[in-house]
Order: structure tokens, then sequence, then C-alpha cells
């Protein structure tokens, strides 16, 4: 008789702690990206919807060539433009409602414009005069995010806040395919799943972070799967297919707010331009794959569904281009104006009340500023009237 | 130990049982005081400075979350732009590394860069330094870190009052305060009646702990007890010592510090973080600035040694104690030291203006 056969033998068993937890089904993404454009349902889609989102996406577009030609003249220090990502940045701003928030990053000014931002005041951190150049409380806009990833634990921490509040407010957050491999954007998806946080991340994966492709960033079967691993769905959209990536939002919307959790959605599009204007393209993409994706632009998906069903003419899109046209020339009229710079106010806001030492240093330099407007009789920059 | 009289009602107690009670007296305040962090809930934190918290303002008031501490720090970015006033629990100083992008990209910086739009009233508090047998990575001192980072205010109690009245002052401060703990001192006890708490002390305000004429010892946390012990030991070398606690490194009170070395004329600066690049070199820098005319000796520096914190058993060898502080005291040119090389330092004194002794 061996050991296990003996009477009240020592049988292993499954690991006593072990549970099974959330059924991972459910939570994977779609084998494709969803679409609306092209397939039956497209048909069924609300003319006015249309309309809308057309205006929004030619708006879009211009504002962008826009934002370029500018930094071409030197008005801007930086632009990373969003053209070819329309669809991604005006999708975002009208799933929300007014109460709630968005989580841009540096390439979604259209995102924040599109939501109500003046341009002027949402390309300040770009034209340099000041890092954030709105009140985030005014149209509830966080401050643009540079440091990839770090406005998603932000959102999280806001829409849990509210939450505990009971306020019905959800957060929708916007981070780029390379982001996704930041530590931050880890933490942030598993907080909002341990917390059921109403956040939606919406991850605009346009093929490149900079120059380094989507197979350099992760092995991962697609970045909508990545949702799995925290115990949230994982949605997979054509990013350029509007109407189908608003309705995915909107759907992570209202779950979210009515208290299903947190969604991340991977926007499958394509920076057409350079990473900034700072960046050469040609020396990690081919002409070929650029062309190929402009053939798949959002604004003309959205404008030839218009067209295919006969709900625009050439003149309601001559008029559309016409108000797109009027937004670009007042934002080029007001980017042309040099801002008003108050070198004193960069000791203002570091802290509530100025510390003794900033009190020091802004006399220093508002010594410098007197003599520098004496030298040069201009009288200016003297920081006359800034004792603050 | 600072306090004047023992008044009625008095009775010791500890510095965690002060932070505690800070916390909690924060928290039924104040709706908005929320506190966040690892092992904070259930277990009290590991230095059961969260004792009870969860269990009296529920979880949602004080809150266990996940291990990840720039999700810790982010999400209370989030937290405080939705107008609650968190308050972070980093388990280790060392433990808090992961959390400095938050900190430095964002929570230094949110007030200034949204022109004042979005303060962030947050409150980090993080047990620090050495001297407890911690093994590796339980002991650093990184307050210049956080001091080199613009918009954070960085303070630390080195008394049981203190640990009070400077947590409540940082919780209710508009800006993010670094709050560090000294573990060393949590068990220490004091006379302290926490039904009536004392006077807040404001963040940025230093103190002088003892009255002296020779020199001025300058420190804050775990090595003002070293400094007042090194100043007791002092008076039978015949050195009357000044000793200041800082309280506050950000803002620094330089006002108290000058005060006094300008009545002394010779200073030590007394700290466990690495001297290089660290807080001493800069109070030397504005002793130097604003009393030079004052000063008999170059501003001297005791600390850590410029190495990675050393193991347990032989960290006694790395932390400034009485002796070396001593030590730097005796080199702080005494005229006695150059002009008769035979008499001990601070004998033969009090005669000349600026030794020891001597009144200015
Ligand atoms: C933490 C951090 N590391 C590096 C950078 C520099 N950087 C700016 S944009 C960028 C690429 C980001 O790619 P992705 O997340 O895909 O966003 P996209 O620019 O394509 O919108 C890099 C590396 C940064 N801003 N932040
Ligand atoms: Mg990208």
């Amino acid at each position: 008789m061996t050991v296990l056969e003996q009477p009240g033998a020592y049988r292993p068993t499954p690991p006593p702690a072990w549970q099974p937890r959330t059924d991972p089904m459910p939570l994977l993404p779609d084998a494709e990206p969803y679409r609306l454009l092209g397939t039956p349902a497209a048909d069924t889609l609300d003319p006015e919807l249309l309309r809308l989102l057309h205006g929004h996406l030619v708006r879009g577009r211009r504002y962008n060539t826009q934002a370029t030609a500018l930094t071409r003249q030197g008005r801007l220090a930086v632009y990373p433009s969003s053209t070819g990502q329309e669809a991604c940045e005006v999708a975002a701003a009208l799933a929300l409602e007014d109460r709630d928030w968005l989580f841009p990053s540096y390439r979604d000014t259209l995102a924040a414009v599109t939501r109500g931002l003046d341009p002027v005041q949402a390309l300040t951190l770009l034209r340099g005069d000041w890092h954030t150049g709105y009140d985030p409380h005014e149209h509830r806009v966080a401050p643009l995010a540079t440091p990839l990833a770090t406005q998603l634990p932000h959102a999280v921490g806001l829409a849990h806040a509210a939450r505990l509040k009971g306020d019905d407010v959800v957060a929708l957050a916007m981070v780029g395919d390379g982001g996704t491999s930041e530590g931050d954007f880890h933490e942030a998806l598993n907080f909002a799943a341990v917390w059921r946080a109403p956040v939606v991340f919406l991850v605009q994966n346009n093929g490149f972070a900079i120059s380094v492709p989507l197979s350099k960033q992760t092995a991962a079967p697609s970045l909508a799967h990545k949702a799995v691993g925290y115990g949230m769905p994982g949605r997979l959209v054509d990013g350029n297919d509007a109407p189908a990536v608003l309705d995915v939002l909107t759907e992570a919307v209202r779950r979210a707010r009515s208290g299903g959790g947190p969604t991340l959605v991977e926007a499958v599009t394509y920076r057409l331009d350079a990473h900034t204007n700072a960046d050469d393209a040609t020396r990690y993409r081919s002409d070929a794959e650029v062309a190929a994706w402009r053939a798949h632009d959002p604004v003309e998906l959205v404008e030839r569904e218009l067209v295919r069903r006969d709900l625009a003419d050439g003149d309601g899109l001559a008029a559309v281009r016409e108000t797109a046209e009027r937004m670009a020339a007042d934002l080029r009229e007001r980017m042309n104006e040099d801002p008003e710079l108050d070198p004193m106010e960069l000791f203002d806001h570091v802290y509530a009340r100025r510390t003794a030492r900033l009190r020091e240093q802004a006399e220093l330099l508002r010594a410098e500023l007197a003599a520098a407007g004496a030298a040069d009789g201009s009288g200016r920059g003297t920081g006359e009237g800034t004792d603050r | 130990m600072t306090t004047a009289v023992a008044a009625t009602g008095r009775k010791p107690a500890t510095m965690s049982q002060a932070l505690n009670r800070a916390l909690r007296d924060a928290m039924a305040d104040d709706p908005a005081v929320h506190v966040l962090g690892e092992d904070v809930g259930t277990l009290g934190g590991v230095f059961r400075i969260t004792d009870g918290l969860a269990k009296e303002f529920g979880e949602d008031r004080c809150t266990d979350t996940p291990l990840a501490e720039a999700g810790i720090l982010g999400t209370a970015v989030g937290m405080a732009m939705y107008g609650l006033r968190p308050v972070v629990e980093m388990q280790f100083d060392a433990f808090a590394y992961p959390a400095l992008e938050q900190l430095i990209s964002h929570v230094s910086r949110m007030r200034n860069r949204t022109r004042g739009a979005l303060p962030m009233p947050i409150t980090v508090r993080i047990p620090y330094g050495g001297g407890i047998g911690g093994v590796e990575h339980h002991s650093d001192s990184s307050e210049a870190l956080y001091m080199a980072t613009p918009g954070l205010h960085v303070v630390t109690p080195a008394t049981v009052a203190d640990a009070y009245g400077l947590l409540r002052a940082s919780i209710a401060s508009d800006d993010p305060v670094i709050f560090l703990e000294p573990k060393r001192l949590y068990w220490a006890k004091a006379d302290w009646e926490p039904d009536r708490p004392e006077e807040v002390p404001g963040v940025g305000t230093a103190v002088v702990r003892r009255r002296g004429t020779s020199a001025t010892l300058i420190t804050y946390g775990p090595s003002l007890p070293v400094c007042l012990e090194a100043a007791e030991a002092a008076t039978a070398e015949g050195w009357d010592l000044e000793v200041v606690d800082l309280r506050s490194l950000v803002p620094l009170d330089e006002e108290t510090v000058c005060a006094s070395v300008r009545r002394t004329g010779r200073a030590v600066v007394v700290h466990e973080a690495t001297g290089f690049g660290g807080p001493g070199g800069e109070l030397a820098a504005r002793i130097t600035e604003r009393c030079f005319h004052h000063l008999e000796a170059p501003v001297l520096r005791v600390t850590g040694f410029d190495i990675p914190y050393p193991p347990p058993m032989l960290e006694k060898h790395h932390l400034p104690g009485v002796d070396r502080v001593l030590d730097a005291v005796a080199r702080l040119q005494w005229e006695a030291d150059w002009t008769s090389s035979g008499t001990a330092p601070g004998s033969a004194a009090g005669t000349v203006p600026g030794t020891p002794g001597g009144v200015r």
C-alpha cells in the first residue's frame, strides 16, 4: 500500500483561494473594426447626424490645415496635427454631455475645440504664451497632457470623485497607441476597473508613435484586447468612420454613466501628416501606405455618404466649406496678433501665495525689465502695476 | 518634549497617534478630505497612521488602492480637480519614486499651468529617514528631490505637537504638500493633550528649539533630537548652542534662520540626507548670502555620506550622530583654536566677541 492509498491521505485539490472572477468572453473586442459606413446599417443613419458630423469634420480638417500653416509661419511653436484623425476627435467631443469631462493629449486640440473651446485658447500651449490657455472648468476640458498617458489616471480620479459625490459625470480620456505602453496607462485602466469608475478610454491607434510602428509597441492581438486583462470591455472600431466611432463612444459613455464601469475603445486610424511640423515622416513610412489611407479619409467618407444618400447638394457642401473658411480666417487673424505677455506673471501661480524667495526673484526680474524698458525707451515690460 | 508647561490633562502621546488624530480630525471637519494609499484601510497602514479611519469614515473616504504609486497620485490629481482634498500615503520613502512623474509633471505645476484654475490641495505623506534597522529601500531621505521641484511645499515635523499641527495645516493648504514623517520618531512620546491640540504651526515657519549664543545648529525631522542632545553635551565644552528646527523646507523660514545665525555668528546644518546637492548646501548658501558679515566661520554641514543608504548593520556609521555634530562645532574656527593651539575649543573665550559665550 502506497502513501496515497492510505485512508485520509493527502489529495491535491484546486488552490483553496481560487475563484473564477470574470467571464472574459463578453469583454473581448470584435475580430474586425466595427464600421457603419459602407455597411447595410449606413442606410439607417439619421440624416441630421450625418450632416452634423460632416460639418464638424470639414471644420476640423480646415482647423488642422490652418494650424499647420500657422506653424510654418512661425505663429505656433509646434503643431501635432490630427489630420486624418478628425473622426475620432469630433466623435470624442460629441459623445459627451455638457457636464462630462474630456482629458485630451497634445494631439487633441480639435476635440477640445469641437467641445466648444475657443481655438486660440486651445492652441495657447502650442503657441507658447502659457501652458494652458483656458480655464478647464469652463468647458470641462482638462489641460492638454504632454507626458504620455499621465492624463489617464487624472480622468479616473475625477470620474471616481464625481461618483463619490453622487454626480453622474463621465470622463473621456484620449491617448495614442504609443501611450498604451506607458505605466500610467496600465495603472489608470486597473484603477478604473477596480473602482468601476465612469471612464471611457479612447486610444487613437494612428499607426505610429513618432516613428515607431505599433508592431514595436505591443505583441497584443489588438490594443482593445488589453481591456480584457483589466476586466473591462474592449471595443475595436474603424477610427475613420465617424458615425461608427460616435456610436461606440456613445454606448461606452452610456454604460459608464449607468454604473457599468469603464470601457477601452481602440480606434484604428492614421496620422496623415507627420508627427509634428518638425518631423520627417518619409524616414519611416512609404508613400503607398499614406496613399492607401488617403483613400480612406474620414472627411470624405462622410461626405460621400451624404452624396450617396442624396442628403447634400453642391450648394449645401459649399455652405459647409464657407463656414469652415470663416473659422479659419478668424483663427488666422487672431493668431497673427502677438499675444500679450506679462513676464511678472511667471511668479503668480507657482503657489497660492508667493513665497519670500519668489518675491525676491520677482523683484529682480522687475528691475531688469525696468532697466531694459528705460534703455530702449519703450517703457515696455516695466512690470508696472503687477505687484501681486 | 519641547512644549513649555505640562498643563493638566496632558498625557504622553506618540507622534503616530498625533498623526492619526490629525487625519481623523481633518476628515471629520471636511468631507472633501479623502485618504488613499496601500494598506491604509483595513490594516490602518503599515505604521498604523490611518488606523480606524476606514472604519469610522467608510472605505470611500479611506481607500485601499491597487498597488501603484503613480496611479494613486495620478487619481488624486483628478480627485483634486473635482474639488476633493486627497491625502495620499506612500508606504515608504523609496516607494514614492514611481509617483515622481505625476508629482513633478502634474501635482507641482497644475496650478501654474492653469493660471490658478486647478489648484492641487493634495497632501503626500511619506515616512522617511533611517535609524529603524530597515533593509534596502526603507530608509531614504529624498527631501532634496522635492525641494528642487517648484510648486511643492515640503514639511517635516520633529515633535508630537508639530506632527498634529503641521499635518492639519498641510491638509488645509491649497497647494500640494510633501509631508515627510520621520519614521524613527513615530514612537517618540511627548506630553500632549489630544483634545486641545497645539496651535497649528503654519507651513513655512521654523522654530528655535533651544536658545544659545555660541553657534546655531540648523536641522529638521529625525535629526532634531540628535542636535538637542549634542547641544546638551556641548555645554561641557563651554558651548551654548542654539538649535533651529526648520519644520518646513519649502517655504524656508530664512528669517528665523538668519536671525539666529546673526546672533551666534556660526552655523552647522545637520541632516540625514546626503550632503552633495542636499538641503544643507542651500542653507549654507543662503546664510552666506544674507549673513556674511556676521559669520565667524564657514557654515558647515553634517549630513549622511554621499552613498546609497547603507544596510541596517552599517547605518549607524552613516547617520549624523552627536559626536559628528560636536566635531563640526569644534571646527567652527573658534579664535582659541587658531590663536593658541593648546587651548581647548571654547574655553578661554568669553572675552572675544563672537566666541562661545559672547553675545552678539
Ligand atoms: C513620457 C513621455 N515620453 C516621451 C514623450 C515624447 N513623445 C511625444 S509624442 C510621442 C509619441 C507618442 O505616440 P502615440 O502615443 O502613438 O501618440 P501620437 O503622437 O501618435 O498621437 C513621444 C515619444 C512624451 N511626450 N512623454
Ligand atoms: Mg500614435
